[in-house]
């Protein structure tokens, strides 16, 4: 439990409880000591500013250098009648600071254009930069800024009903990704002294019926093991059948006296359960191989990141120590057993864990040392984190918003591949791109006024044309879509904005938290019938 | 349903009214309203009465005022509903803070359906929310049956049950056996649970209802009590030992001067920290006597009060899911959700929409009388174990009447103390014991739908 001394502490306690059950109070910590930056008030910005200071994040800046309008106040909930004509950025600013009085917040009153040409530098203070609804040419000239001080972009926006979202980070890591089903780490396969010595010691036929029926799974499985390797020349069963015939092995040791068998044992079911997954053999997952030849962790420098540190150090135990496999994770699962021998196995894989990530750790002080680092600046504690989560570790780095909106660098082969289905989101993607360009081109977005919807239809529809056959790709895209973009003339619906807002700010967490994995890297929602959809552009 | 408007109404965005609007309020909403669409639905005709309907005829119904409540009521004020009524029984919580944004924490301790339509009909000016501080239990169907749409906020798998039992009980059938379209009510339903959760959209009597899909809604945990008495292992274990049987055993803060008999049992309060802390303590206790670690008070406090992670995040992307379905129902503008989807940000954004379908004897919209098989040697017991247990039925505490011999007999019923004790002996009674023929209809009421179900016993040895 953390410290609850003070009054205030206590309040948090008990303020952030349901959410300090998914990321605790070290993913509290980062999230309150992050810096966000919205540019552009829209109903979209505001709602994931919104779901950032209930959490309480530390600081929060708005830049916005227009005045409210009565359409503003019309969707946005941090905006009111009272402050059309006042200056959006500050409305909103003080309109979000109601939320939580942990959160501190200021605003600047200015085109960000400007701010951008005249003091770039001024981005460099933020942990994140969330961009609504911003023109092509100043999102392009801000990315490009973000991109060269490594922090991470979030554009977000709606239109219509469609919601857009792409993450820009350079490189960033993840030690805690929480994992939903992630299988236990229990070596059968390959046990390790301790477990091997304890499950050795173990004499079924000499125990209590008690006793036999409350024998921990793990131990009845490898057992069972250890005698059909002797009988198959060292080998696991392999395939369907062979594990037939060794969970009809496990059946037949259920307790059995002089008037035959008694009740079917929960522990052994429990064993027969388990087989399949048991039989597993432990492997270094295929991420984390690649994660092995990352160029993070094959140029270690001074300027290396702990993270790639702590990477190089598992690489060289899994090669070592390890003998081709990872750290022992050290938690096992709940299972059928006496409380004593329960308590006794899971002593057994805690004891080998801390025992795998000492070694870790004497293998991290001597990379520090030798890229010039103090010795002993990473903890003991950041260590065993990353060891029991060495099997789940994510890197994310996205391609630049540069290289996407570049022609001859565009992952033209994706789209043409998802072109394929007529009705994919890859459609709403290039629609939401042609938009963009005809703003560019008549400095409105298409159908923003009622009596010019049908006249720009074409108009869209050649900006359409024109970007597909930059990416020398046929022009197959419905007249539906033409349409129903300018329909949408420009519009953002509040509840189209509040799904983006909250997305929007579950992807700012993660990227301040360092928990849990942020998509790569760009999100359509298709509010027409409710799906999204994941590129990587 | 769009076009009901009968007498012309204040034209909204035109003149700054003392009903609270203002030139361009609307544009948004409108640019959808008033334009066609190559996707929306087929009944849907661009027209300026659209909105007109939404902001003066439509009226909604939001159950609960939590975490999906407050998104919810924000969400269709702005989307330009203005009838809105919100039922909620529950009052604010310093732990409700971090998501239920109309909340502040002088407002804790207050009803919350009050404090949040207070906030929304401020901020967002003509917006006419109604609460109620009430039960939904506390409504009947004529209550019900004046809303246009329902939507649902809640955390309780019960109460959902019971709004889908009620709507489905509003349904009215031709004489064909088709539903009366007019008499139906659609029912939009979100769930949250940590950074996953789930939207739907339920027509009574035409898609998919709540009972048709329970398999989705897992048990709650529960742990095997041999394992809590004798073999603890985990944490929880520990935790739930001193919940279920040393609290009652100790009767703690009942008059500690008394003596352990005389003691009154003062049931548990998970809001009471003296109360969380007692349990802590002895679990903490019982933890190190067997070694096993991991024993905290956030523990603790979870496991006794059943807490669900939530955050401010997923909350608002379901709510908004369900708000976006509300909207397209009442408008037509475009297609809605067929008929479910669900949701999950943990790993990357992922989104996953299917058709749930209909159950063709689902208990509650089906009208396929249900039956069920037992040995005449069968005691009522097994009978109430069954209708709990089942997956497809899952009640809480099932009463059951007959008719034997031409008048009605309650076999059973736990709810009222006075007839539980009555009728407790039943219990241990055989079907044959008790009278039942085969072929015998039980009544079953239960609290997870506000009507009876009608069982027809088949009894074969
Ligand atoms: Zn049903």
């Amino acid at each position: 439990m953390a410290a609850t001394g003070a009054g205030k502490t206590m309040d948090k306690e008990k303020k952030y409880d349901r959410q300090l059950r998914l990321w605790g109070d070290h993913g509290q910590a980062a999230l309150e000591a992050s810096r966000v930056c919205l540019v552009n008030v829209t109903a979209t910005g505001t709602e994931t500013l919104k779901n950032l200071i209930l959490p309480g994040i530390g600081w929060f800046t708005i830049i916005d250098g227009g005045k409210v309008t009565g359409e503003d106040v019309g969707n946005n909930f941090f905006l009111e009648r009272d402050s059309i004509g006042k200056s959006r950025a500050e409305v909103a600013t003080e309109c979000l600071l109601e939320l939580n009085s942990d959160v501190r917040g200021d605003f600047i009153d200015e085109n960000p254009e400007h701010l951008l040409e005249a003091n770039p530098e001024f981005f460099r203070s933020f942990s994140c930069v969330i961009a609504a609804q911003m023109p092509e040419r100043t999102l392009l000239s801000l990315a490009s800024v973000l991109w060269n001080y490594g922090i991470p972009l979030l554009v977000c926006r709606s239109y219509g009903l469609i919601g857009y979202m792409r993450v820009v980070v350079k490189e960033h890591t993840v030690i805690e990704s929480h994992p939903d089903n992630a299988h236990s780490d229990l070596r059968l396969d390959r046990p390790f002294p301790a477990l091997a010595a304890y499950v050795d010691a173990v004499d079924m036929d000499s125990l209590s019926k008690k006793d036999h029926s409350h024998t921990p799974f793990p131990v009845i499985l490898l057992k069972n093991l250890i005698q059909w390797r002797k009988e198959h020349e060292g080998n696991m069963p392999k395939n369907y059948k062979e594990k037939g015939v060794f969970k009809e092995m496990v059946r037949k040791g259920m307790w059995e006296n002089e008037e035959g068998p008694g009740e079917p044992e929960e522990n052994f079911e429990e064993a027969i359960r388990h087989t399949n997954t048991a039989l597993v053999p432990t492997r270094i997952p295929s991420e984390i191989q690649t994660l092995f030849e990352d160029e993070g962790c094959r140029n270690l420098n001074a300027e290396s990141s702990d993270f790639f540190v702590m990477t190089k150090a598992l690489k060289e135990f899994a090669e070592n120590e390890g003998k081709g496999a990872l750290p022992v994770r050290g938690a096992i699962p709940d299972m059928f057993a006496d409380s004593e021998r329960y308590i006794q196995l899971q002593n057994i894989y805690r004891d080998q864990a801390k025992q795998d990530a000492s070694v870790v750790a004497s293998r991290v002080t001597q990379i520090l040392s030798s890229i010039g680092r103090p010795s002993h600046c990473i903890s003991e504690e950041a260590i065993r984190l990353f060891c029991r989560n060495a099997a789940f570790l994510r890197v994310v780095r996205t391609r630049s918003l540069e290289e996407e909106y570049n022609p001859e660098k565009a992952c033209v082969n994706e789209m043409g591949v998802q072109l394929e289905n007529p009705d994919s989101e890859i459609t709403l993607y290039i629609m939401l791109r042609a938009v963009d360009k005809f703003q560019q081109q008549y400095g409105r977005y298409p159908g923003y006024y009622d009596d010019q919807v049908e006249a720009d239809i074409p108009k869209l529809k050649a900006c359409m044309c024109g970007l597909l056959q930059e990416w020398s790709l046929s022009p197959y895209i419905k007249d539906e879509y033409v349409h129903e973009m300018c329909r949408y003339g420009g519009s953002e619906l509040h509840s189209v904005a509040a799904f983006m807002g909250g997305a929007a700010a579950q992807e700012v967490i993660k990227l301040v938290t360092k928990q849990f994995v942020p998509f790569n890297n760009t999100y359509i929602y298709n509010a027409m019938n409710s799906s999204s959809a994941t590129y990587t552009l | 349903m769009a076009n009901q408007v009968d007498e012309p109404m204040m034209v909204d965005g035109r003149v700054d009214s003392p009903g609270g609007s203002w030139p361009d309020r609307w544009n948004h909403v409108k640019k959808m309203l008033e334009r066609a669409g190559p996707f929306a639905h087929p009944d849907f005709e661009p027209s300026p009465e659209t909105i007109q309907f939404m902001l003066e005829v439509c009226k909604i119904l939001v159950i609960g005022a939590g975490g999906l409540g407050c998104e919810l009521l924000k969400d269709l004020a702005l989307m330009g509903f203005r009838n809105i009524h919100v039922i909620d029984m529950d009052k604010i919580d310093v732990s409700n803070l971090n998501r239920q944004f109309l909340f502040r924490p002088k407002d804790v301790g207050k009803p919350k359906a009050e404090t949040a339509a207070e906030f929304v009909n401020t901020r967002v000016p003509g917006c006419r929310v109604t609460p109620h501080y009430a039960k939904i239990q506390d409504f009947d169907g004529e209550f019900y049956r004046q809303f246009h749409i329902i939507v649902c906020g809640l955390d309780s798998i019960l109460a959902r049950r019971w709004m889908n039992g009620m709507v489905l009980s509003l349904i009215n059938y031709e004489e064909d056996g088709s539903v009366d379209q007019s008499s139906i009510i659609p029912l939009i339903d979100g769930g949250t649970e940590g950074f996953k959760g789930n939207a739907r959209v339920i027509l009574p009597g035409i898609t998919a209802c709540m009972d048709c899909t329970l398999e989705l809604y897992p048990p709650q945990v529960t742990y095997p009590m041999c394992t809590i008495a004798h073999t603890p292992r985990l944490p929880e274990h520990c935790i739930e030992w001193v919940r279920i049987l040393l609290w009652p055993q100790e009767k703690p803060f009942g008059d500690n001067g008394k003596p352990r008999e005389e003691r009154e049992d003062i049931g548990i309060d998970g809001d009471d920290p003296a109360h969380v802390k007692w349990i802590y303590d002895k679990a903490l206790e019982r933890a190190e006597k067997y070694g096993i670690s991991g024993v905290t008070y956030r523990l603790t406090q979870g496991v006794v009060k059943h807490i669900i992670p939530a955050v401010a995040s997923t909350n608002a992307v379901i709510a908004a899911s369900c708000a976006t379905e509300v909207f397209k129902i009442a408008t037509s503008c475009c297609n809605p959700l067929n008929n479910y989807m669900v949701f999950n940000d943990t790993e990357g954004l992922y989104t996953y929409t299917f058709e749930a379908e209909k159950k063709e004897d689902c208990l509650a919209c089906s009208q396929v009388p249900q039956k069920f098989t037992f040995a005449p040697s069968a005691k009522l017991k097994d009978v109430i174990q069954y209708l709990c247990d089942n997956a497809a039925t899952q009640m809480k505490a099932p009463g059951v009447t007959a008719i034997v011999d031409g008048r009605n007999k309650t076999l059973y019923m736990q709810t009222v103390e006075s007839i539980e004790k009555r009728t407790r002996d039943n219990l241990t009674k055989t079907l044959e014991e008790l009278g039942l023929a085969d072929g015998q209809e039980l009544v079953v009421a239960d609290s997870t739908t506000p009507q009876s179900v009608i069982f027809k016993l088949n009894l074969s040895p």
